[in-house]
């Protein structure tokens, strides 16, 4: 996995590496590079300019949350996965809450509901929000991540008032949220909207219309609908090759089916047809805001549970769709208070099982726009 | 298709399957030896099309592992839940990740994590745990790292 | 009035009726230099606070604003971090070549301030034939950046320095293109006959549509041959994490990076030179009056201010567009600007011999 040390110039005093061929360039991408956004290391292997393979070494993050959680018990373990995809911590509680109700059969309040999808939908836009400046960072426009930065500040203060931390919310729990939303929450939220629709057609004209960046996203990393399913391609990538994943219609959960929004899919295939998805996924989510945000309904934030959660005996499997894709998670139970094995199935870890077949025969630059596109977060990937 | 026809079709296509009852999702209990065989009907044939694999994953039960397969269908929006027994000293199993590309992950993180062989994978190296790993596989439930894990 | 010609004008009678001519020449040059390293020390600074500025600014912050008076002085701050940090060379590097590479490009950049006219009758060397010279030696950067790829003996460093090689040799063609277009309307090389050229009213505006098209030219390809954004290959940040000067740190870092926006000042002051008149004000025609009023604004204040307007400009740029792919890069050069330019070179010449311009 080091391979930093070897010689360029001198190349009989390196061999080739296991499976290549003399005169490969490999480089390491990573594990600490601008482009990886976190410790994700890519052996690439190149041409010229040219990549021949490319080739994901996992790991660096590895902090083996599902032996961890093997040891905490059905309220602790939702704790440890907001610290996965920590763009969408929200959405990954709130699998595990719905996971652990489902075993249980706790009735969740409306109230609850109500919120948790809130809170979902204004996550997946903080995230896309960072996903868009830090893409345009990748492709080197430093400008585009500071006027995105401005409205995901103002979720996350959002955030701040209602659970008490802008990152690593923790605010779902087995039965509802932990707290009541913020008196100001509403108004707050409203606030955002209008904010939000002022300046997405700001970033519009910056990012979407600009030549350049429409010449580096369009034609590059194509991946065909077959592709997409076979990979196991889910959110954002998969709509963009014209498939219909949306989990939140696939299999409806917490009460998206009484929701008007529309499933976002492209059929471009390629990294402009990725992008665009999740811009007007942001759309979208204002929208089921918007129909929410007056209507949260009265009543109690969180049903009566037992202090101590006990799963029957069997298996449960939740999924959810995140920012980055479909997330599930699978609870196999003893009966005992802690899980006796835990899966998550995290989107990253699918998507970026695609990225070498796609990045053959493309430049580094391209690398790095198709990175961007699939939208990594590392941690969602190492677990 | 529902639960009930897919049960029927799959009792034509693999005769001795066992159903376990109970579950949210239909899960068939299949034999190691027949489990690449029935995975290619479940992605070919044109009743059922499992094209998509959620995730696989291993369950160490201490006497034996299982490994378990969520398939969904984007076509007909079905899925199934299968899982093989495997043995607990030498656990072997064909590969899937012809039939379903995302598998060739999925089962390189099962083959570092429980140690299970995955015959005829194209790429079965470490791909979460350091170059060299020796020992136990992490996920295997007498795995202990006295340095770094914490009981509770 | 108090010029700068003036000032040098008075040193040199002053010198002159003290010693004797060779001494004085001596005295002359020494002076010289250490104005053009003063001078590459307070462009380093201005520069660099400038583009933090200019970069906060459009990006809705505010920017550096802690050291002296509205962080005025974060640049000085930075440069005695960079000169007390450790100038590391890499193990496997070759040592005379990495260290000799920033060298290079410093001294090409101070190379290129000669023939500069910074006010009028103000010039450290009045050459025939400073066009030609200019040409000749900015051509010398791009050795500096492959030398200091090859010899980092990193592959980043590499790619960067390979990138910049076909980049740059490509971006002259055009930039040279565009500026013949102003040699052949002036008839001549020397930077002072150019822009006494432009008295009557800058090329720009004399040369219609032609002279834009080479001025739009000149600033596209001397925007790629200082390796800027969008045209920042060669660093690539989020591609090569730093491309040919990955391995570089400390002061050896600061010459490349000072290199960089003396050059960015040099070609800036070339374009402002070419095309917007130099030193000379803005005149129109015979408004004798309208004339009069703008001769009293200082010729250095002129000349400062197109170079820093277009300055301004290229900075905009790199913090609005992202970077191009390289083989975006080279089509675009050998695809569209180099045609054109070769074509607008025809247009121009007709255009000078038929006297159409003003």
């Amino acid at each position: 996995m080091y391979r930093t040390t070897e010689i360029i110039s001198d190349g009989t005093k390196n061999p080739p590496l296991e499976g290549g061929e003399a005169g490969d360039f490999i480089i390491n991408v990573g594990p600490q590079h601008p482009a990886t956004h976190g410790v994700l290391h890519l052996v690439i292997t190149l041409n010229g300019e040219t990549i021949k393979k490319v080739e994901p070494h996992l790991g660096y993050i590895h902090r083996s949350i599902e032996k961890m959680c093997e040891s905490l018990t059905y309220r602790q373990f939702i704790y440890v996965t907001s610290r996965m995809d920590y763009l969408s911590s929200h959405i990954n509680n709130h699998a595990c809450a719905m996971c652990v109700e489902k075993g249980m059969q706790i009735e969740v309040p409306a109230r609850a509901r109500v919120i948790r999808i809130l809170m979902d939908e204004l996550t997946r836009i903080a995230s896309h929000e960072l996903w868009l400046g830090a893409m345009a960072m990748d492709l080197g426009a430093f400008t585009p991540f500071f006027h995105t930065f401005r409205e995901r500040e103002m979720i996350n203060e959002i955030m701040e008032d209602t659970c008490g931390a802008r990152l690593t919310m923790n605010y779902m729990v087995p039965g509802g949220v932990m707290q009541d939303i913020h008196p100001d929450f509403q108004r707050k939220v409203k606030d955002f909207v209008k904010q939000f629709q002022r300046k997405i057609g700001e970033m519009d004209e910056i990012v979407t219309g600009n030549t350049i960046f429409q010449n580096r996203m369009k034609g590059v990393g194509i991946i065909t609908r077959e592709d997409a399913i076979s990979f196991g391609c889910t959110g954002p990538v998969s709509r963009g090759s014209g498939v219909s994943s949306d989990t939140r219609k696939l299999f409806p959960y917490e009460g998206y089916e009484n929701i008007e929004f529309d499933e976002v899919i492209e059929t471009g295939c390629d990294s402009f047809a990725r992008y665009m998805i999740r811009i007007r996924e942001m759309q979208q989510s204002i929208r089921i805001i918007e129909q929410l945000i007056d209507n949260i309904p009265e009543g109690d934030f969180q049903a009566k549970t037992k202090a101590v959660l006990k799963l029957p005996k069997g298996d449960f499997f939740q999924r959810v769709e995140t920012a980055r894709g479909q997330f599930g998670v699978y609870i196999v139970s003893e009966g005992g208070t802690t899980p006796y094995r835990i899966k998550f199935r995290s989107p990253g870890f699918s998507n970026l099982s695609i990225l070498d077949h796609i990045a053959r025969g493309s430049k580094i630059g391209d690398l790095v726009a198709m990175m961007g596109t699939l939208d990594l977060v590392i941690p969602d990937i190492d677990r | 298709m529902t639960n009930e026809e897919l049960k029927t079709t799959i009792t034509g296509l693999l005769a001795d399957a066992s159903f376990e009852e109970g579950g949210e999702f239909l899960t068939v209990n299949v034999e190691a030896g027949a489990w690449k065989i029935f995975a290619s009907h479940l992605r070919y044939d044109e009743s059922l099309q499992f094209d998509f694999l959620t995730f696989c994953t291993g369950i160490d039960w201490k006497t034996h592992l299982t490994m378990v397969y969520h398939l969904d269908s984007y076509t007909y929006h079905h899925n199934i839940v299968v899982k093989v027994k495997l043995d607990a000293a030498k656990p072997e199993v064909e590969t899937v990740s012809d039939i379903w590309q995302t598998a060739n992950f999925h089962e390189r993180e099962v083959y570092e994590l429980f140690g299970v062989n995955f015959l005829h994978h194209p790429d079965l190296r470490l791909l979460i745990l350091e170059d060299g790993w020796e020992g136990r596989n992490p996920l295997r439930k007498d795995f202990e790292d006295p340095v770094n894990m914490i009981k509770l | 009035m108090f010029s700068l010609a003036d000032i040098s004008k008075t040193i040199d009678t002053w010198l002159r009726l003290h010693l004797n001519d060779t001494w004085t020449l001596v005295v002359e040059m020494v002076i010289a230099g250490v104005s053009v390293i003063g001078l590459f020390a307070v462009l380093g600074l201005v520069l660099v606070i400038m583009e933090r500025k200019v970069s906060a600014w459009i990006q809705i912050r505010l920017g550096p604003n802690r050291v002296g008076p509205k962080g005025m002085f974060q640049s000085l701050a930075d440069t005695v971090k960079l000169l007390v940090k450790e100038g590391l060379t890499p193990d496997g590097a070759d040592k005379f070549l990495f260290n000799l590479a920033p060298l290079i490009a410093i001294v090409v950049a101070m190379l290129l301030m000669a023939p500069i006219a910074f006010a009028k009758n103000f010039q450290l060397w009045d050459m025939n034939i400073g066009v030609l010279y200019i040409t000749a030696v900015s051509s010398i950067m791009v050795i500096s950046v492959l030398m200091a790829g090859w010899a980092s003996n990193n592959k980043y460093s590499l790619l960067g320095a390979m990138r910049s090689g076909a980049q740059i040799v490509s971006y002259e063609l055009s930039a040279g293109l565009s500026i013949i277009a102003i040699v052949i309307l002036t008839g001549s090389l020397s930077f002072n006959e150019i822009v006494q050229s432009q008295a009557d009213g800058w090329w720009i505006f004399k040369g219609h549509i032609p002279v834009i098209i080479a001025f739009v030219i000149f600033i596209i390809a001397a925007t790629a041959e200082t390796n800027r954004a969008p045209f920042d290959l060669a660093e690539a940040e989020s591609e090569l994490t730093a491309g040919f000067h990955t391995e570089y740190s400390g002061m050896k870092f600061a010459l490349f990076f000072l290199a960089e926006y003396v050059n960015v000042f040099i070609v800036c002051a070339i374009g402002a030179t070419l095309f917007l008149g130099g030193w000379m004000p803005f005149h129109i025609g015979h408004w004798d009056a309208f004339n009069h009023v703008m001769d009293f604004i200082p010729s250095s204040m002129w000349f400062f201010g197109k170079t820093f307007f277009l300055i301004f400009l290229i900075m905009w740029f790199r913090w609005t567009f992202p970077r191009l792919r390289i083989d975006q890069l080279l089509n675009l050069e050998w695809k569209y600007l180099l045609p054109i330019s070769m074509f607008n070179i025809l247009l121009v010449t007709a255009m000078a011999i038929l006297k159409w311009h003003f």
